[in-house]
């Protein structure tokens, strides 16, 4: 089979599961009663081992087997969540998704993972990883009233026992396929005609349908009503292949209606039982109760958006070409409009204007696709606390607000690595230990918050962490040891700029390496990196109560705004973000300072960048008695770029030079003009040393 | 060998610069456009004379002329763009004039002939002769470097 073509729907999907995966084990931490967690676990784990057989991964399938195994087990009651459970569980999803990231990388998915799978086993045998003899009581009386899950109604409680008088025995055959099973439906129908030679089917769990959907795990249940013993059927069923095991157990009507009654008083028990378990926990401290509300709450929004979201998947790169043929659109309704304006025929202008009109909402549209939910990133996040958190012996509440914010694609891709870090850092450095956080007065479970939020044309991305804060002292004093500042510098900072200082290169606030953070990268590489997007950071803090790190970001990076301008007789976009103001100098004004010149801009020295000079721009025109001067910034320095006019503001749509013409100096990128025509972007960055 | 010799034949698109015909094989070839606005591009190499925008792509423009160090000559109605591509790299060669696609024996191909005085280029890969014309076979990957 040709399955290179179903290779990258195949990574995509598997990702989306472990991603589920993970999330719904979080939730199943803090709620380890509730089975519709374990079940929707389940459902994407059994996903996943399908499509990995199907792909031929062989490695992965055993070991999302062997999960679903443990996940089966608690399904049935049979085994009980526990921090050590899980522990196992999310280590082999982190087993997973390295086999997924090998595929996806061009591997063969495999990897030596004997050691989780023993343990897996370990817990699926029910020797819990800590043997505790109460639930080990617990998991037998689970499994015998499992052992019998069929429900019977009183028409075929009838044939049963009326059959049975005739002599007929009744069977319950229990038929597990493999697990590589790949033609479930045809493996069914195919038990199903043995069966029916051997005697009657009366039931089947689930039923007939349902199975020749293929709407089920790898077992499922028949009752039959026969002559021929039970070991023969089993025998004859052996037969068909791909099936793992079949096991028969007699039943008779009585023993039936005694079970059903039994089931249903154990149904009133387990509901008295989990009611008895909410009054405890609605006991229990009021922020575990938020806790449970806020998931509940997310989760039934979340099952709004399964229905009402339906998606199809496409390639960046067709959405590219079809942004690119706009491109082109715009550019001819330029040039339409133009022509309008210029024959003034009324037909002609309402046409020109409706098309204009329409275009506008269509390039909306096209734009739009490109925004993913800020979600895609958030959410490794939660398994990335849960661990560090446990790692640290601290304990750490991380909440998510406006998972929903939708970023271009482009900075989505970007801002993942920023954010580690950040988090890190609010982990490592920020909260403190439970100790100390009692001793302070404070809960000894730290709040970490990641917020995103939309305003104007930016998107702000927030963490804010309920910790120690941070000492100006102690930055300052390490900045000066650093030479990161000066001592006159540093006495005229302000909080915030001492703060973010711990973002300049070559510094590092951690007294020692740890683990977590001590990776040898500073957070000037998370600055440079948001700066590389057009965007900046900030941070805020209240030493002993906490601290905020706020970052900006451009809602896209493919659209830019620009001022362009003109020198000679060509055209420069500059992008608006690097720009401080524009301003128009009398020649008179110009100073010299050691063959530079210089403006006096407020106060400050600002040396003049000529472009025409930088560019070679080939010269024509008489020089003016005035000159057109933008001024720009990178960092704390600026700089004056003289041009010979300004031509206005412009949103612009960033595109490449190509591969042919890498490092142009000072020059960032092109984009196409309103009349076709291509307009080189200056790169502030590297015209201001 | 012979046989197969005489059957395989490379299909090119011939063009003109300074009275000369030189030839790219057709399968790096995209298209070929009238001239368009170019951008100049400054602090890039000589024969580099900007970028256009092709139909939304930012193109880069070769000035084949300047390229292989011949005179420069003003551009005119002639004046035509091949679009030429080595994988993604894409590149527009401006060229005096181009409208011939031709099928050339292999047999025809000969090395470049090599007396004193002759310019050495190497991005010449052979010249065809063709009944009365001479092409001049060039090799993108070497004219891109």
């Amino acid at each position: 089979m040709e399955l290179n073509q179903y290779l990258d729907v195949f990574i995509d999907e598997s990702k989306e599961h472990l991603q589920s995966v993970n999330e719904h084990l979080l939730e199943l931490e803090k709620n380890p009663e509730n089975l519709d967690i374990v079940n929707e676990i389940f459902r994407s784990a059994h996903t996943l081992k399908g499509m990995s057989a199907t792909m031929g991964y062989e490695d992965l399938a055993n070991l999302t087997h062997k999960m679903e195994n443990v996940l089966d087990g608690i399904r049935n009651h049979k085994i009980q969540v526990t921090v050590e459970l899980l522990d196992v569980v999310f280590a082999s999803v982190d087993d997973l998704e390295a086999m997924v990231l090998d595929i996806a990388a061009g591997g063969d998915g495999k990897r030596n993972v004997t050691e989780i799978v023993q343990k897996l086993q370990k817990i699926e045998k029910g020797e819990s990883l800590e043997s505790d003899p109460s639930q080990e009581v617990a998991a037998a009386v689970a499994e015998e009233s499992v052992s019998t899950n069929q429900q019977y109604d009183e028409f075929e409680l009838t044939v049963i026992q009326q059959s049975t008088e005739q002599g007929f025995s009744c069977y319950e055959m229990t038929v597990r396929l493999r697990s590589d099973c790949l033609l479930k439906a045809a493996r069914v129908y195919m038990i199903f005609e043995v069966l029916e030679k051997c005697g009657e089917v009366i039931k089947s769990t689930p039923s007939v349908e349902q199975l020749e959907d293929e709407q089920f795990d790898d077992s499922f249940m028949v009752t039959i009503v026969t002559k021929e013993p039970k070991e023969d059927i089993e025998k004859k069923v052996m037969k068909v292949s791909e099936v793992e095991s079949v096991v028969g157990t007699e039943i008779s009507a009585e023993f039936l209606r005694k079970k059903s009654v039994e089931k249903e008083e154990k149904i009133a028990k387990d509901q008295d039982h989990v009611q008895k378990n909410n009054a405890t926990t609605s006991q229990t401290s009021q922020n575990k109760k938020k806790q449970t509300t806020s998931s509940t709450a997310k989760k039934s929004s979340k099952k709004q958006q399964v229905v009402s979201n339906k998606t199809i998947r496409v390639n960046i790169e067709r959405l590219d070409i079809l942004m690119n043929l706009f491109e082109e659109l715009v550019i001819d309704r330029g040039r339409l409009e133009q022509i309008s304006t210029d024959l003034n025929h009324p037909e002609l202008n309402e046409t020109v204007e409706r098309m204009s009109r329409i275009s506008g909402d269509l390039q909306n549209i096209i734009l739009n696709m490109r925004m993913v939910p800020v979600e895609t990133v958030f959410n490794r996040f939660p398994r990335m606390v849960r661990k560090l958190a446990r790692d640290l012996n601290k304990q750490i509440n991380l909440e998510i607000v406006g998972a929903e914010t939708e970023l271009d694609r482009t900075v989505i891709d970007e801002i993942g690595d920023p954010l580690v870090h950040l988090i890190r850092n609010a982990l490592d450095h920020g909260i403190e230990t439970p100790e100390v956080r009692k001793a302070n007065g404070k809960p000894e479970e730290g709040t970490v918050v990641l917020k995103a939020y939309h305003s104007g044309n930016h998107v702000f991305i927030e963490i804010e962490d309920d910790g120690a804060g941070i000492n100006r002292e102690k930055v300052l004093h390490k900045a000066l040891s650093k030479g990161v500042v000066s001592e006159e510098v540093a006495e005229t900072l302000t909080d915030k700029q001492v703060y973010e200082l711990i973002l300049a290169s070559g510094f590092s606030t951690a007294e020692k390496v740890s683990d977590v953070s001590g990776r040898g990268v500073g957070l000037d590489v998370v600055k440079t990196t948001i700066e590389s997007l057009g965007g900046s950071i900030t941070i805020d803090s209240v030493e002993g109560t906490g601290s905020i790190f706020s970052i900006q970001l451009p809602l896209t990076l493919s659209i830019i705004s620009v001022m362009l301008v003109e020198v000679e007789k060509e055209k420069y976009a500059i992008p608006l973000s690097s720009i401080i103001e524009t301003a128009i100098v009398k020649k008179e004004d110009i100073l010299n300072a050691h063959n530079q010149k210089v403006i006096d801009f407020r106060g400050k020295v600002v040396p003049l960048v000529f472009l025409e000079e930088v560019f070679e721009v080939p010269n024509e025109n008489e020089e003016d008695d005035f000159y057109s001067i933008v001024v720009v910034r990178k960092g704390d320095k600026m700089a004056g770029l003289v041009v010979d006019s300004f031509i206005g503001q412009q949103e612009v749509v960033l595109k490449s030079l190509g591969d042919y013409l890498t490092n142009v100096f000072a020059i960032s990128g092109a984009t196409i003009l309103g009349d076709g025509q291509v307009a080189l972007i200056v790169d502030c960055n590297s015209l201001i040393k | 060998m012979t046989t197969t010799q005489s059957t395989t034949t490379l299909k090119v698109i011939a063009f003109q610069l300074m009275e000369k015909e030189y030839a790219l094989p057709v399968r790096q070839v995209r298209s070929i456009e009238k001239l368009m606005h170019i951008t100049r591009v400054p602090g890039t190499s000589p024969f580099v004379k900007g970028v256009i925008n092709l139909r939304g792509v930012v193109t880069p423009i070769i000035d084949l002329r300047k390229r292989f160090q011949l005179p420069n000559e003003t551009y005119d109605d002639t004046t035509r763009i091949i679009i030429a591509a080595i994988d993604d790299l894409e590149v527009g060669l401006v060229v005096d004039g181009a409208n011939d696609v031709l099928d050339i024996p292999s047999e025809a191909i000969e090395p470049q002939p090599e007396v004193v005085g002759a310019v050495e280029a190497d991005y010449i890969t052979g010249v065809a002769k063709l009944e009365k014309r001479l092409l001049i076979l060039l090799s993108l990957e070497k004219v891109l470097n």
